[in-house]
């Protein structure tokens, strides 16, 4: 019946960071794997993330960070993610992360994050595993 | 969610069963068919929009431009902008949020982005439907963007009550504007980049295009120039837009072409039943298989083959 049902993913740079390229190459494999990729350019706020993210019905949304305001930006998604009462989309992070970080940044409901030089399959692979459809 | 809570939730103006919605259209679910046929008789009240043209010819910073100038005059906006999908890998890039952050927390536009998932044509097989649901949501204006277009993909004038045909400076000649195709569908007719030399020329030619046409015609397309990036044009774009919808009305030509929709739509929705239902009766059947390798071997004939199926399987059996 939904024999057609595709992985819509958000990909998304919260906040004052001009990198894009990472986001870019990482969007560029999720649509190489069959998904459909929303990408809504740079400098967005966590209540833009969050409202495109619903908007477009995605299952997962991707963040991209580089400038370090991650610890600040990534709970802020998740609790507004909260104060929608949404739970089923699955949002990982990737981007410039310190180790020390990442285990408050889980805590806060981010799944994954992936961090320089990880392959692009594993990526992918985390992804279609994850996500609710 | 209940088919119920789905029509209440869009019926209430509730963003996220909207954007549920349309999902279960997009994904071809049959609960979307359910609820949208409790929606058919909330919708018809939006006025459609349809903005066609080449990649890169400016469709969604005008689109973004229109939204704001709309907003101005009180209009809630809703927009379905489609991008292509890849024929390899069904995968897509969907980007034409981009252009329209400013209107991003604005609460009285509702933005999605759509796949073509292999329709050709220039939208997605779910757009309009799509469209019907932001219809019954209550947005006063819907704009429907396609995937750039060549010379060939119209089907948006089944969509929408008014198209926009963008075009840029300097994109071939007047022979260009005299073909068939994308050029017949437009009731509006926009150069972008008017600051791009050979705009004006741009214009002359589309209207030497419109002055050669024999018909007599009681709307005119307007050929209007338009800077998307700084506003310029867009109060007469719009303008023009209400002028369009006000002669549909007036002319009568409004309720001949919603009876013309009405009657493809049916015609469109039993060929894909019909088609379905006999593609499932047919599916493994040994005189189903046999058949294709008498017609690989030309023993047999496709033409023939087609009738005797169809009246075996489709009515021999309903019957």
């Amino acid at each position: 019946m939904s024999s057609s049902k595709k992985i819509r993913v958000l990909v998304a740079k919260p906040g004052l960071d001009g990198h894009d390229r990472g986001v870019k190459i990482v969007a560029r494999a999720l649509r190489d794997a069959g998904m459909e990729v929303i990408y809504t350019g740079l400098r967005q706020t966590p209540e833009m993330v969050v409202r495109a993210a619903l908007d477009e019905g995605v299952h997962c949304i991707g963040l991209s960070i580089l400038s370090g305001a991650h610890n600040a930006l990534f709970p802020k998604i998740m609790e507004l993610l909260k104060a929608e009462g949404v739970s089923d989309i699955l949002v990982v992070g990737g981007g410039i992360i310190p180790e020390d970080d990442i285990p408050d940044l889980k805590k806060a409901g981010i799944s994954e994050i992936f961090g320089p030089g990880t392959p692009l399959d594993v990526i992918v692979e985390y992804i279609k595993t994850n996500v609710k459809l | 969610m209940s088919i119920d809570e789905l029509v209440q939730g869009v019926l209430n103006q509730k963003r996220r069963y909207l954007a549920r919605l349309i999902s279960l259209i997009e994904d071809e679910d049959i609960q979307a068919m359910e609820a949208l046929s409790q929606l058919y008789k909330h919708t018809g009240k939006g006025h459609i929009i349809g903005v066609t043209g080449p990649p890169g010819s400016g469709k969604s910073s005008l689109v973004t431009k229109l939204t704001a100038e709309f907003r101005k005059r009180s209009k809630t906006i809703g927009i379905i902008c489609v991008d292509p999908s890849s024929p390899f890998t069904g995968g897509a890039l969907l980007g034409d949020r981009i252009r329209m952050q400013e209107h991003s927390l604005d609460d009285e536009v509702y933005v999605r982005s759509m796949g073509t998932r292999g329709h050709l044509g220039g939208l997605a097989r779910a757009t309009s439907d799509a469209v019907r649901a932001v219809d019954a949501f209550g947005k006063d204006i819907i704009f429907v963007e396609t995937v750039g277009t060549g010379q060939s993909e119209v089907e948006v004038v089944d969509v929408a009550h008014t198209v926009i045909v963008t075009d840029v400076p300097g994109s071939g000649d007047d022979i260009q504007a005299i073909k068939a195709g994308i050029m017949e569908i437009a009731d509006i007719f926009v150069v972008n980049k008017s600051d791009l030399a050979g705009a004006d020329k741009k214009v002359t030619e589309i209207n030497a295009m419109l002055d050669i046409d024999p018909k007599e015609q009681a709307w005119r397309p307007p050929v209007l120039l338009t800077n998307a990036r700084t506003g310029e044009g867009i109060p007469e774009l719009v303008d023009n837009i209400l002028a369009h919808l006000e002669h549909l009305k007036g002319s009568g030509l409004l309720q001949k072409k919603g009876l013309q929709r009405s009657r493809d739509e049916l015609q469109e929705l039993m060929k894909y039943k019909l088609t379905k239902e006999l593609s499932q009766k047919l599916q493994g059947k040994p005189e189903y298989e046999k058949a294709i390798k008498m017609i690989a071997k030309r023993k047999q004939d496709p033409y023939t083959v087609a009738e005797q199926l169809i009246a075996e399987f489709l009515f021999s059996e309903t019957r």
